[in-house]
């Protein structure tokens, strides 16, 4: 019997199409790549029922269940229930799987629950952007990391969240060991001098990694209260022109961050190319179309930056040109 | 032997005390710990007694209270100096018993080592020190082994829980506070810990020859001389001098001393670019040799008073306590 299946509809609900006809995949995001053990045995019991017992720990944190037959589609979505509810994925009706794929799993490092370098929480942040961004099928690529050493490759990202903290000197504190400057030297930017045995930060050049607040031995040097953000724009890998994403925002604050991205959607449903292969395009390139002023005006609507953030005027991109 | 108050009678006591006294007691300090989200518990000046932490044993002593991380002693001019005047209140400080017998040794150290320190001096003479119970042992101290899990020598003891406190007061001018106070008499002991989970044998036989012992070579690539061990410790006394001249006119400055740390870079630098104690390893026997040896040999009892401070900090995870171990472990049975 010949199978019958809306292939783009069965993307779209986050199954993959093999090359080997009937064959395809299931594809389980995790937000910020943090989940309880418990859904690890879920995921075999899928592979083991549905699949060939093989599974690919993507790229971006997910796990995808290889060799289930296309015509399961349905069960299998049936068996993603507990995962979905556990992961707290939003969804329109239960028990019908993933409602999108397009957008894709907002990646992070592991974070401050666990690494000392780490200035939040990622997998909060992950989970709060999921929340705020999904079910949605345009092409945005999100991740975050913990501190400036950029461990989950944000800058590969169209959008890139990098944890930041303002140091907070307590020259009472200080014993003039020396201990942040030799730290920030060989570990960071340079940015810490002493003048009348006490430290001197140079604002201009902190790069607000935190690595100082972790060598202080006396607290005299500790965390702001408000947790600071920078954020990377349009960086990609690809085809035609991979490139890094630039820094638009310098200590900023989540909420700004969350609600320029929702407003990023709806600058991409405005401006995407009518012609976008399965309806995807980097936002990146409609950013090259439409100039980077025009993106920003859509970008900052609604937005209350903190005083202290930083915002680049303009951004200018390198990278390696294939396509020129 | 003492009183039972009601929480809010305590509560107008600390009201009353304030007006009179900076109170210096162990207190959380959220997200100001080493790592993101982590909390710090070090001696500040406490507002209320909800300020204080009763429970958990603070990361910091309270050493800074009567010895400050950074203390102006004087001011110069051309022409004359001038000497910082300290408020005219009094200073309570809430401590363990641990602690109290780590005064001691700070006493030894600054007014019984030949002349009396002018400046820890003054301090001291205004302190009075309210004993915070240990209902149970913390995760590193060992002062049981050591003899300093008890203690008799504070002006205050306080028990505390949300609707009773529980106090002793064996000084006349605290007395004073409660004398009109309602309160019940009761019979009671502080709280202290009868046993540690971590246990010390002190070593006996320590002498200029274990200067020779290759048990500190190994210190040499695992401590990292960040000197928290130093500056969490209630029984280290060592401090440096920083001479500071204005920037606007290099005529007027102020002399500091701030606490200095044998384990970091500096510490034995001399005239000349010469450092007697270049090695992490040396730096570490001669911490161990003056806690052990030579500061028993000149006041009759050892210096470390087994609060586990050093081994609760140390990024690195030394622990003093296992190296003391060690070195009583090879020392020949009687």
């Amino acid at each position: 019997m010949s199978l019958d299946i809306n292939t783009k509809k069965a993307k779209k609900n986050a199954f993959r199409i093999s090359k080997e006809r009937g064959i395809g995949a299931s594809r389980i995001r995790v937000p910020g790549g943090y989940l309880k053990a418990e859904i690890l045995g879920m995921v075999q019991e899928i592979a083991e029922k549905y699949g060939n017992g093989i599974v690919h720990l993507t790229t971006r944190q997910g796990f995808e269940i290889e060799g289930i037959q296309l015509k399961d589609m349905d069960a299998i979505n049936e068996m993603l229930q507990p995962i979905i509810e556990l992961l707290d994925i939003n969804q329109a009706e239960p028990g019908t799987g993933y409602p999108a794929s397009g957008t894709r799993n907002v990646s992070a490092c592991i974070g401050n629950n666990v690494c000392p370098f780490a200035n939040y929480n990622t997998a909060n942040f992950a989970k709060r952007i999921e929340k705020a961004i999904f079910p949605n099928d345009l092409h945005f690529k999100i991740a975050l990391t913990g501190c400036s050493n950029d461990c989950a490759k944000v800058r590969m990202h169209d959008f890139g969240i990098i944890g930041m903290t303002m140091p907070q000197y307590d020259p009472s504190r200080c014993v003039s060991c020396q201990a942040c400057m030799k730290g920030c030297k060989s570990l960071s930017v340079d940015a810490l001098r002493m003048e009348n045995y006490k430290i001197i930060r140079d604002e201009e050049k902190c790069i607000g990694c935190g690595v100082c607040v972790t060598k202080c031995p006396t607290r005299a040097l500790t965390r702001s209260k408000q947790k600071y953000y920078k954020l990377t724009l349009m960086g990609r890998t690809g085809k035609k022109n991979p490139r890094l994403g630039q820094d638009f925002l310098i200590w900023a604050d989540e909420d700004s961050i969350v609600k320029i991205i929702l407003n990023t959607y709806r600058y991409v449903k405005e401006y995407i190319s009518p012609n976008a292969p399965g309806g995807k395009e980097h936002i990146g390139y409609i950013i090259d179309r439409t100039g980077f002023a025009e993106y920003k005006k859509w970008a900052l609507e609604g937005v209350e930056l903190l005083p202290e953030t930083i915002m680049k005027d303009n951004l200018y991109w390198g990278g390696i040109h294939f396509d020129r | 032997m003492g009183y039972q108050l009601s929480r809010t009678t305590a509560d107008d006591i600390f009201k009353q005390l304030k007006k009179d006294y900076r109170i210096f007691a162990p207190m959380v300090f959220p997200g100001e710990g080493c790592y993101s989200d982590t909390d710090v518990i070090r001696y500040g000046e406490a507002e209320t007694l909800q300020d204080i932490e009763f429970e958990r044993k603070s990361d910091y002593s309270f050493k800074e209270a009567l010895f400050p991380i950074n203390e102006t002693l004087f001011y110069f001019t051309e022409e004359e100096t001038s000497v910082p005047a300290l408020p005219d209140k009094g200073i309570l400080i809430f401590l363990r018993s641990c602690d109290i017998h780590a005064l001691k040794r700070l006493d030894s150290i600054y007014l019984n080592n030949g002349p009396e320190d002018f400046y820890y001096k003054r301090l001291r003479e205004k302190a009075k020190f309210v004993l915070i119970g240990c209902s149970s042992t913390c995760a590193n101290g060992f002062c049981a082994s050591l003899g300093t899990n008890q203690t008799e020598d504070y002006d205050l003891y306080l028990k505390i829980s949300d609707s009773t406190v529980l106090a002793d007061c064996k000084c006349e001018e605290l007395a004073k506070y409660f004398a009109d106070a309602p309160k019940e008499d009761c019979v009671f002991s502080p709280d202290y810990a009868a046993e540690n989970q971590e246990k010390v044998t002190l070593p006996k036989k320590l002498s200029v020859e274990s200067y020779k012992n290759p048990v500190w070579d190994e210190y040499t690539s695992r401590c990292i001389g960040c000197g928290r061990c130093n500056f969490v410790c209630p029984t280290c006394t060592c401090f440096t001098m920083q001479d500071i001249i204005y920037r606007d006119n290099a005529n007027v400055g102020e002399r500091r001393r701030v606490w200095a740390s044998c384990q970091v870079d500096g510490y034995t630098d001399i005239a000349g670019g010469g450092s007697f104690r270049k090695s992490q390893g040396e730096r570490m026997r001669f911490k161990v040799m003056h806690k052990l040896y030579d500061f028993e040999k000149r006041f009759g009892f050892p210096m470390c008073v087994g609060c586990g401070r050093c081994d609760a900090v140390c990024p690195e995870y030394i622990s003093y306590a296992n190296l003391i171990n060690k070195l009583a472990k090879e020392e020949p049975c009687e």
